[in-house]
């Protein structure tokens, strides 16, 4: 034998056993049928049941002597009822009734007739119809308006999208105040933390309403271009919209250096998916998915009360991004 | 002749619905035995348990974001002002008796529900059970899967507890994300800008409870219904055969060891209903659309998409001043779709890559085009480059 001949042989030899071994040649019969007949057993299982019903009676009784608080004795006592009737129901299927093994043959998917005659019953149906593509024509158009019709009612579900998002509470001059209503003074900020504002009369759940406040040192804080520091940022307090334009969480998180010279630069970062602007530069995206800074309130002091007052509207539309969501400053 | 018990009943039966046949196939009908085809029976037992307890649920919840004031037991909150929804789920919780156990079993089930559709959808993918005839099967599977995640979301946004909260205004940014229908997607969702209208308390219940359990429902018995057509697979053995099905009748082994899955599954969601806590809303305190927390986790089966939202870097695409793709999209949209994408296409592109063709056409495949039907598992081991790809895309 040449070596020729052994390279294609094993290589015969490969694709084959890659491909599904043959079913065994001679059938082997699995079918067995084996009755336990064992007492124990049962007396187990009539036991199990027993103690299950007692457990399920122990339910109601606790459920009756004790409503209320009682939440870890009716959870004990009714899974345990389960658990008890399962252990029960185990024991009998498998040490009780008789033990089978039985053998059915797969029915067959395949109807070689009947898969001929369907369609032919089925083109059996047009005949007589010599106008095809008329009549496919019409339908066509009998089924465009009828289904623009079944959906068209679903347009009352929801108002126009543009007009609504666009109409945000804040003015020049309206009072900025806290969630129960007291107005926010410019000294009710300190450096470090922030403050959650709202415009005074408007509802708290309207995503435009709330901001956040924070105190920055002047000196830090370099504003997008068309932002001056006295319109936007008096004594350097700023304020941004609380609703990240990620994905509409709130923004709940203030990282604030204890020692400047080592960590990094304050920032507001969303709990939800982490994103985290920079409060210094107009919120800008420092790390994490949001795509566009948050849009900036610009604020003003009064200058006999102390109290803040938004000094406008917001630099851009707030809330996650969609279409016609403006970038504002970037 | 001795008298048959049953005979009367059976003669019953027949009489109006000539169904002994049918009976008789039923008691005789074959099951493979292995531990891991018991996956899909617990969730469907899960299921049964998230029926139940849901019902009892749905008779105290009230799906309103009207405003109240809280009197009930639970003093940390006692003159809280809240949603209705919100209260009467305290209520619920707290005041009602066997409340409690039954929210917590209700939780507990859903969780239990998708990770045991989970299993099941890696076992059926590992053993190639997905192959023809059931890849039907297997795309309604995978549906089903969709819509468990998608009610599991729907019923923790309904208390109206922060955690909700946080959750529901997460998948208004992704409504929002979606391109250029996005806005209107999402207010035509939630009747308006978030957190929405009361239009939006009642659609959520009505997804909730009727049009998601019903899907599911419906969904399930096309799945037992395909099962049944085909039967089981099964692993190869003694006397196995692509033409036959080796196995237990049901009646009366089987039922009776089925019906004990169904106890011990109950079992296991009643105990840790009563006593592993879960879902506290009374700790995390009314939703307000200016609040959120830090460590607020969802549920398990949405950890892949604040995964997905998390990882993704800030990439919007915009051009001519309008946001074409908002970030969201990516993690909260793309990435879902093309995963369950992937999903309903593995019966195909595993016979892409086994090149399964149905073993009598190999000479003519260009003519048939036709597969292979498989009644015979392949084990894991079977088909290394099937088990590896899995392992890398469910990773």
């Amino acid at each position: 034998m040449s070596p020729w001949h052994v390279i294609v042989a094993a290589v015969l030899l490969a694709l084959r056993g890659g491909r599904r071994g043959p079913e065994p040649e001679e059938p082997v019969d699995p079918r067995e049928r084996r009755v336990p007949y064992s007492s124990r057993a049962q007396l187990l299982v009539a036991v199990l049941l027993v103690l299950a019903g007692l457990a399920g009676l122990g339910f109601s009784a606790i459920y009756l002597v004790h409503p209320g608080h009682e939440t870890q004795w009716l959870g004990l006592a009714l899974g345990g009822a389960f658990a008890l009737l399962a252990a029960a129901l185990i024991v009998a299927g498998k040490a009780v009734v008789p033990q089978e093994v039985a053998v059915e043959t797969r029915s067959q998917l395949v109807h070689e007739q009947a898969e001929q005659e369907v369609p032919q019953l089925v083109a059996e149906g047009g005949e007589g119809l010599t106008r095809r593509r008329l009549i496919a024509g019409a339908a066509g158009v009998a089924g465009i308006g009828v289904g623009a019709a079944l959906v068209t009612p679903a347009a009352s579900l929801g108002p126009n999208v543009g007009e609504r998002i666009d109409a945000i509470p804040w003015r020049r001059g309206v009072r900025v105040v806290d969630e129960r209503g007291r107005a926010i003074l410019a000294d009710d900020v300190p450096p470090g933390t922030f403050v959650t504002g709202f415009p005074e009369g408007a509802s708290l759940r309207d995503l435009a309403s709330p901001i956040v406040i924070v105190r920055l040192p002047p000196s830090t804080i370099h504003l997008p271009e068309g932002r001056s520091q006295e319109e936007w940022a008096p004594e350097g307090l700023l304020a941004y919209s609380k609703i990240c334009t990620h994905a509409g969480c709130a923004i709940a998180l203030y990282r604030y250096p204890s020692f400047r010279a080592t960590q990094q630069r304050p920032a507001l970062v969303c709990p939800c998916h982490y994103s985290t602007f920079d409060p210094a530069r107009g919120a800008d995206v420092i790390f994490g998915p949001a795509g566009r800074p948050l849009p900036q309130l610009p604020l003003q002091i009064d200058p006999a009360t102390r109290e803040l007052r938004a000094n406008g509207g917001y630099s851009a539309s707030i809330g996650p991004s969609w279409l016609n969501a403006n970038r504002g400053g970037a | 002749m001795t008298p048959e018990p049953g005979r009367d009943t059976v003669r019953w039966i027949d009489e109006r619905a000539g169904a002994s046949p049918a009976l008789k196939a039923a008691l005789r009908y074959v099951f493979p035995e292995h531990w891991s085809f018991m996956l899909g029976e617990i969730a469907l037992y899960a299921f049964l348990v998230l029926v139940g307890t849901g019902t009892f649920l749905a008779f105290f919840f009230e799906s309103s974001t009207a405003e109240t004031t809280y009197h009930g037991s639970y003093a940390p909150l006692a003159g809280e002002r809240m949603s209705l929804a919100y209260a009467s789920t305290l209520r619920l919780s707290q005041d009602v008796p066997g409340g409690l156990l039954l929210r917590q079993t209700h939780h507990w089930a859903a969780l239990v529900f998708i990770a045991a559709i989970v299993a099941h959808l890696l076992r059926v993918f590992f053993t190639a059970a997905f192959r023809k005839p059931r890849d039907i099967t297997w795309a309604v599977g995978v549906t089903l899967l969709m819509l468990a995640v998608l009610e599991g979301f729907a019923g923790y946004s309904m208390p109206d507890d922060l955690l909700s909260g946080m959750g529901l205004a997460i998948a208004y940014g992704v409504a929002m994300s979606l391109p250029v229908v996005g806005g209107n997607a999402a207010f035509l969702i939630w009747g308006g800008e978030y957190p929405g209208t009361h239009d939006f308390t009642t659609r959520l219940l009505t997804l909730h409870v009727f049009i998601l359990p019903a899907a599911i429902g419906l969904l399930i018995a096309v799945h037992l219904a395909a099962v049944i057509r085909t039967h089981h697979t099964q692993f190869r053995g003694p006397g196995h055969t692509e033409r036959n099905v080796v196995g237990t009748p049901t009646w009366p082994a089987y039922a009776l060891r089925s019906l004990g899955l169904l106890s011990a599954t109950a079992a296991v969601l009643f105990l840790l209903g009563g006593l592993v806590q879960i879902n506290p809303i009374w700790q995390w305190g009314p939703y307000e659309p200016y609040l959120a927390t830090n460590g607020a986790q969802p549920d398990w089966f949405l950890g892949w998409l604040i995964g997905g939202l998390r990882l993704m870097p800030p990439l919007e695409i915009h051009f001519w001043g309008l946001t074409w793709v908002p970030n969201p999209f990516w993690g909260g949209a793309a990435f879902p779709l093309v995963v369950f994408g992937v999903l309903y296409a593995i019966p195909w592109l595993d016979r892409r890559l086994t090149r399964d063709w149905a073993r009598h056409e190999l000479l003519d495949r260009r003519l048939t085009r036709d597969w292979a039907r498989h009644e015979l598992l392949d084990r894991p081991r079977d088909n290394p480059q099937r088990t590896a790809l899995g392992m890398a895309f469910f990773a």
